[in-house]
């Protein structure tokens, strides 16, 4: 394969999320501006998730714990020991890769459903840790001392700000995907997704390649979560660990195509979409996660392989582009 | 003649079964060794202990001359040990192409990408898959899929080969195109041991053969002496002038 030929499934992600970055710049609107965030964040975490989910063939039910942990370290040394929020991104995101590494040594080994049991429960378990430690301000979580966004220019300038970090964060969360996806470790983690004992005989090292797709796939998360903290001025335990946000990451990367570059991009984007209409209209604004339940019903009984595989599956020639 | 691998008094248990016992042998480089036996005698069960997959709870292994009785299986390829699998183990969803590239990439000689596409598509040459490469892995026959379990195991470019009953669910003729493959595997010098219930097939193409039943090892020696030899004839081919008949045809 030539080397440009192993890059061309980047170019269609790099232009949706470019699409999404630019249009508030554009329109210069702050309420798209808004919108366009909660999409780049939920494409820059179902693009993490894909690593773990979508190559190595590992459910998380609860990834949405490196986001919460690694948000409340960040926030934690920005509020109380006055770091920059580069300085804090940067801890948060470290903290969930260790976090990540610990956990991929322990449960890692479980395979199918247990492994996914497990995941929720740690989810659960951080929850009611960061409900129980003080230094994380107990049940009533953190809040940012309003003066930390003077550093940045005031209030505003700090929001416009975040949207520019998190296009940052997003196309990075995109790079490493391509990258892994591209990589001799990305062939390891398909062939483990495939068959792990296969693998293993081929030579494949299972526990090392999963712990570091573990530690991948958690460390944009992490950045993700001090970033949005940051934002919000606030955090708390059950913003910070909410389960039903994990499996919306599971509807996201399962409704474009896990395994696939652009799969989560165009999941996190539809889905967002859908859950933007279903908030605001009257009769689905309570109901709008049982909505995504029957999506996700609908999705592993009729497209398992998501919509960019069910295209992949139908027109081989479309192959390399749809990476 | 240098000696490849040593299986030295191996034992392997399942609870109250004896699936092996005290199996001895050495395999000079160069060389294949066919390993016979009724169904259940513990020939999958030897391999299986060889490559790590369940280590035995006694004796030695070596290999290469180190010690690799309780090696991980992904330490045993990386060591340059290969095989394939009785029941097929294709990565279904990853091209034919790229199975064949895991086994280049992750095997002894650990290649980049970019040679392991180069060594992949020559191996699929080689085996006649060479027309395939694009395919799902999933879309190949039973016979295809037994020719990718050996392109992935040559394309680690292994030192010794375990075939674990290659020719089983293959008509006639994809018999015969697969003990061409085994033999051409032999010219460039690769050590092979392979399980195999064809007797034609596997008395002509082995150097030596090594008799199991009930995980005892019966009977060691050249295709002639085994085919003489009363404890094989009675323990599994049954008829006395069957392995005679069977030698002739060929």
């Amino acid at each position: 394969m030539k080397s440009w030929q192993k890059h061309l499934g980047l170019v269609l992600p790099l232009l949706v999320v470019a699409g999404v970055v630019l249009w508030p710049i554009i329109t210069d609107n702050v309420s798209a501006r808004e919108s366009a965030f909660t999409i780049l964040k939920a494409i820059a975490l179902a693009s993490s998730l894909n690593i773990l989910l979508g190559y190595t063939g590992y459910v998380s039910f609860g990834h949405i714990v490196f986001y919460g942990f690694g948000g409340y370290v960040g926030l934690y040394f920005v509020n109380d020991h006055g770091w920059s929020i580069w300085a804090g991104m940067l801890a948060g995101g470290i903290a969930s890769g260790i976090l990540a590494f610990l956990l991929g040594k322990a449960i890692l080994r479980l395979r199918g459903a247990y492994f996914a049991l497990a995941t929720i429960g740690i989810n659960e378990a951080m929850k009611a840790f960061a409900n129980n430690f003080d230094l994380f301000g107990g049940p009533i979580g953190m809040v940012l001392n309003f003066s930390v966004y003077k550093a940045y220019g005031g209030a505003a300038e700090a929001l416009k700000m975040t949207f520019y970090i998190m296009a940052g964060l997003t196309f990075a969360a995109l790079l490493i995907s391509h990258f892994v996806r591209s990589s001799k470790f990305g062939l390891g983690l398909l062939a483990i997704r495939e068959n792990e004992d296969a693998a293993e005989v081929m030579g494949v090292i299972a526990p090392n390649a999963k712990t570091w797709a573990y530690v991948l796939s958690a460390i944009i998360p992490g950045m993700v979560g001090v970033l949005f903290f940051f934002k919000n001025g606030h955090v708390e335990p059950p913003v910070a660990f909410p389960l039903h946000s994990s499996i919306e990451l599971l509807v996201m990367v399962m409704l474009g195509g896990q395994g696939t570059v652009l799969g989560p991009i165009l999941g996190a984007f539809a889905y967002q979409g859908m859950r933007g209409y279903l908030v605001t209209s009257d009769f689905f604004k309570d109901i709008q996660l049982s909505v995504s339940g029957v999506v996700l019903l609908l999705i592993v009984l009729f497209i398992p392989a998501g919509a960019i595989g069910w295209l992949r599956h139908r027109i081989p020639v479309l192959r390399r582009v749809l990476a | 003649m240098t000696v490849l691998l040593s299986v030295q008094g191996v034992t392997k248990r399942f609870g109250g079964l004896q699936a092996l016992t005290k199996v001895t042998f050495d395999l000079p480089e160069g060389q294949i060794l066919g390993l016979i036996g009724p169904n259940g005698a513990g020939k999958t069960t030897l391999f299986n202990a060889i490559n790590g997959v369940y280590p035995p709870e006694e004796g030695h292994i070596i290999f290469r001359g180190q010690e690799v009785t309780r090696a991980k299986t992904y330490t045993m390829a990386r060591m340059g040990l290969a095989r394939t699998h009785q029941i097929v183990q294709p990565l279904n969803e990853l091209t034919v192409l790229e199975n064949v590239m895991v086994g280049a990439c992750f095997g002894q000689e650990n290649h980049s990408l970019s040679n392991a596409y180069g060594i992949a598509e020559e191996v699929l040459e080689f085996v006649g898959l060479g027309i395939r490469s694009e395919q799902l892995a999933a879309s190949l026959n039973v016979a295809q899929k037994k020719r990718l379990e050996m392109a992935r195991a040559l394309a680690s470019r292994p030192k010794l080969l375990l075939l674990d009953e290659v020719l089983a669910g293959l008509n006639s003729s994809e018999i015969g195109n697969m003990v061409e493959t085994v033999k051409k595997i032999r010219e460039r010098g690769i050590t092979i041991i392979m399980i195999e219930h064809v007797m034609k097939a596997v008395m002509n193409v082995s150097d030596r053969i090594l008799v199991l039943d009930y995980g005892q090892q019966i009977a060691e020696g050249t295709p002639e002496e085994i085919s003489q030899n009363e404890k094989v004839i009675e323990a599994y081919l049954g008829d006395p002038k069957l392995a005679e008949k069977l030698l002739k045809e060929e």
